[in-house]
């Protein structure tokens, strides 16, 4: 700790929220205005404008709308025909972090030497040349979440990431997003921790577990806290897990649970209370349904699959009209994949999950689907105010679709982020491969 | 609640039929007795005592057929004891015939047929001969019941899975299997000489060399599962070899080699989703079964996942929206898997005589904004019901009533 001033490392305290350590090097690419024509615009803010233009600049949205003038440098795009939608926003992803070919060598995503690793940074295991990145960027996503596995009790810190080709984590980190915190509750810890006879087995285990590391992060707060106040003698020493559970102490990280069970997430938000924090969302939640009047009430999303169910005990009781149920009870419904396959088609997952309710009698309106994969995973991460809907002053994350996005036969066709061409499905010089893909003899084809 | 309608007479009009097997006729009838289409057209004569369904401005189609997964094999996949689909320690399991522990009460039924999918594959899990794959209609209270052919396929794997069983190496596991298929020809020429122990010591027990006579005799497909080029023109080596009926599954890479496929009318199971590389498919992608097809390879398209196996027509769509016709889609799911698992003489098409698995939708089948509104299951009209349903009823209102 010698030669870090004191003010240095109280600062760290005074609301930077690990921004200034490993910060982002994001930097918006350059590319002209552009004006989309003639399409279908979905705002995910209220509307569906047919034949509509949406004009965008220096990465911002100007305008969306119809009459609307480019500015003279404007590339003007035909959507005859296309749909035009926000980027889709993934909250729960392993990219990076459990990357194809799916080696042992490449998989950095559980750390499962321990129960709780909250010292843990998810974006010091990403690897920007996953070969799925490129994958999940022609499926329309812009912005995602890489979190650390489910098999630790507290499984460590988030990344909020720009979806873009990048050499570095660090180009790609959202700005000023903040991080989140990944646990796991129910099978999944004890099963780890269980088999080897080692601590926790049970579900109460687990719950012990999280108790623990959170009375000793208000205790190591409490030091801080003090020290910061009065500066008497050496500050107190650090140590990087109880420094991430003060954090959310703090209430400067949000909180994200994987979680299955309705009763399992009830335990949880009692978690919460004892300690004073709010959980942003329960990930996976497939029997949210039962509890949706407890999530709507705690103002705690609910992160979910489309129709995913059976692959374990406490998966069982999933149903296709959770979104739905859900939605209806007033929660904040968000999509997610948990997987390199499903992210590629977020939009046929709202589908399904939107048609699911409709044929339940749970009408879901087409703008309220869209924002299960772009508002409101934008909420969960914190960033609302920035992406997720098509207006104007929100950052220029937009996919062009070659029809009804909630068709099975639609495809992103341009993805752009933060106003950049990132991928163009009829142009091969906007189809970014990474690195591990060169070399292939005969090559995958621009389609892969 | 929609009665269950015994297998009697019954007349779906009005919509437009796809039979499959010939062009859709548009408000055309399907007439179904005893279990069996008994007409289609658009001038069927329908019996007075016919139960009809209006099927005007829906779509009617052969009940769709997944080739693969573990269907009443599995309830779920993190509980061991739920789990049959696989014998342990054996890596040439081929007299292991999955039937029997198929369980017609397996929730995953209900669910995947209320989709649309009559008819799936019950496979075999694990090994370099995995076993044998039973063909399944789903419904039934038992074995006998829902069975459609036993064995349907015998399965194998020479994908990087299968190293070990050839001792850390993929000519090692084309060895061994070559080895086995050697000693069960001798095995078929010299049972005799067996008796007597008057045989060399055997690859595999009798047992399993029996279990692949009907396979080298042809009678029997060997589902080959492989992905890599180099493995793929593997199994269609030894398919020469041993003149067997090979059928590919998986193949990621087979669109390299559509022509060669095409020319030796090796058909091929694809899962149309699949497109992460992986060193055992470096070249997947999801043109695949668009390019086998175009290359005039008789291509069926898949879900494995057993749970998944309901989103069949999400395969299906994605297919197209990858290049595949519509047609050449639909007949993916239906006719071709008939006629790789030797059935199309009963399924997979809507003809007279043919076994009544029909669907009615409300339109396109591979759309999400389609539902199946009516499924037949041998000319028996199923309540689209599962445990799911229940749930959904029981926590619609909160607090649930128990």
């Amino acid at each position: 700790m010698k030669g870090i001033p004191f003010a240095g490392l109280a600062s760290l305290w005074l609301g930077l929220a690990g921004g200034a350590r490993y910060p982002s090097t994001y930097q918006r690419h350059p590319y002209p205005p552009v004006l989309i024509e003639n399409a279908t615009i979905m705002t995910a803010a209220g509307q569906e404008i047919p034949h509509a233009a949406i004009l965008f600049k220096d990465g911002r949205i100007v305008a969306v709308g119809t009459g609307l003038q480019a500015p003279p440098d404007a590339i003007r795009v035909d959507g005859t025909g296309k749909f035009v939608t926000p980027g889709i926003i993934d909250v729960h992803s392993h990219l990076g972090v459990m990357a194809a070919p799916g080696t042992e060598a490449e998989n950095d995503v559980n750390e499962m030497t321990s129960a709780v690793t909250a010292e843990l940074w998810a974006e010091h295991s990403f690897w920007p040349q996953d070969p799925q990145i490129p994958l999940a960027i022609a499926g329309g996503v812009t912005t995602i979440q890489v979190l650390p596995g489910s098999g630790n009790l507290i499984g460590g810190r988030t990344a909020v990431l720009k979806l873009i080709p990048a050499r570095t984590v660090q180009e790609m980190k959202f700005p000023d997003a903040r991080y989140g915190l990944k646990m796991a509750c129910g099978e999944n810890p004890k099963r780890t921790y269980g088999r080897r006879n080692q601590f926790p087995s049970t579900r109460m285990g687990n719950m012990a577990g999280y108790r623990t590391a959170f009375v000793q992060a208000q205790e190591y707060r409490r030091r801080w806290d003090k020290w910061n106040e009065d500066r008497r003698g050496d500050p107190p020493d650090r140590n990087l897990r109880l420094e991430t559970l003060a954090e959310v102490l703090r209430g400067e990280m949000y909180v994200h649970v994987h979680c299955y069970r309705a009763d399992d997430m009830a335990q949880m938000l009692d978690l919460a209370r004892e300690f004073g924090f709010t959980i942003r969302a329960f990930h996976h939640a497939v029997e949210g349904y039962k509890i949706a009047d407890l999530l709507t009430q705690a103002g705690t999303a609910a992160v979910v699959w489309a129709d995913w169910y059976g692959f374990k005990e406490e998966a069982m009781d999933g149903i296709p009209e959770n979104a739905a149920l859900l939605q209806h009870a007033g929660a904040r419904v968000t999509l997610h994949s948990d997987d390199p396959r499903g992210i590629q088609r977020l939009n046929q997952e709202a589908a399904k999950a939107m048609y699911a309710g409709d044929r339940a009698g749970l009408s879901v309106s087409r703008d309220q689907a869209l924002r299960w994969i772009t508002a409101n995973p934008a909420w969960v991460l914190g960033v609302d105010s920035i992406v997720g809907t098509l207006e104007p002053g929100k950052m220029a994350d937009v996919v062009v679709w070659s029809g009804d996005p909630f068709s099975v036969y639609s495809k992103a066709m341009q993805v752009y982020n933060d106003g950049w061409l990132v991928y163009d499905r009829t142009d091969r010089a906007h189809e970014p491969r990474s690195d591990f893909e060169l070399g292939q003899e005969p090559p995958p084809g621009d389609d892969r | 609640m929609i009665g269950i309608l015994l297998a009697q007479t019954i007349a779906i009009t009005g919509g437009t039929v796809y039979p499959v097997a010939g062009p859709p006729i548009e408000r055309a009838t399907v007439l179904i007795g005893a279990g069996k289409i008994v007409a289609v057209g658009q001038s069927v004569i329908i019996p007075p005592d016919a139960v009809r369904i209006d099927a005007s401005g829906k779509w009617v189609t052969p009940g769709l057929i997944d080739g693969a997964g573990q269907m009443g094999l599995t309830e779920i996949d993190a509980v061991t004891e739920t789990n049959d689909g696989a014998v342990k320690n054996d890596s040439v399991a081929a007299a292991f015939n999955v039937a029997e522990a198929i369980n017609p009460a397996s929730t995953l039924i209900p669910i995947t047929r209320m989709q649309g999918v009559t008819t799936a594959l019950a496979t075999p899990q694990s090994g370099l001969i995995l076993g044998q794959a039973v063909l399944i209609d789903l419904d039934g209270a038992t074995l006998e019941a829902m069975e459609i052919k036993s064995p349907a396929a015998m399965v194998a794997d020479l994908t990087e899975h299968s190293r070990e069983a050839g001792g850390g190496s993929r000519a090692g596991a084309a060895e061994r299997l070559r080895h086995v298929l050697d000693d069960a020809l001798e095995f078929g020429r010299r049972k005799v000489d067996w008796t007597r122990a008057q045989m060399h010591a055997l690859a595999a027990p009798a047992a399993d060399l029996e279990a692949l006579q009907p396979v080298l005799r042809g009678e029997v497909p060997l589902v080959v599962v492989a992905n890599r080029r180099s493995d793929i023109e593997t199994a269609l080596r030894i398919g020469v070899e041993y003149h067997l009926r090979v059928v590919l599954a998986g193949a990621a890479e087979a669109w390299q080699l559509a022509p060669k496929l095409a020319r030796a009318k090796v058909p091929v199971l694809v899962e149309p989703l699949e497109n992460i590389p992986s060193y055992d498919a470096l070249g997947v992608r999801r043109a695949n079964a668009a390019l086998l097809a175009a290359a005039g390879v008789n291509v069926a398209l898949l879900e494995p996942d057993t749970h998944n196996a309901r989103n069949l027509r999400q395969q299906a769509g994605n297919a197209v929206a990858f290049g595949l016709a519509w047609d050449q889609a639909l007949r993916a799911v239906t006719l071709s898997p008939a006629e790789i698992f030797g059935v199309a003489d009963r399924y997979g098409s809507l003809a007279p005589g043919k076994v009544a698995d029909v669907v009615v939708w409300s339109g396109d089948p591979f759309e999400f904004s389609t539902a199946a509104e009516h499924v037949f299951v041998r000319g028996k009209e199923v309540a689209l019901r599962s445990r799911q349903t229940e749930l959904l009823e029981r926590y619609r209102s909160l607090p649930p009533t128990y």
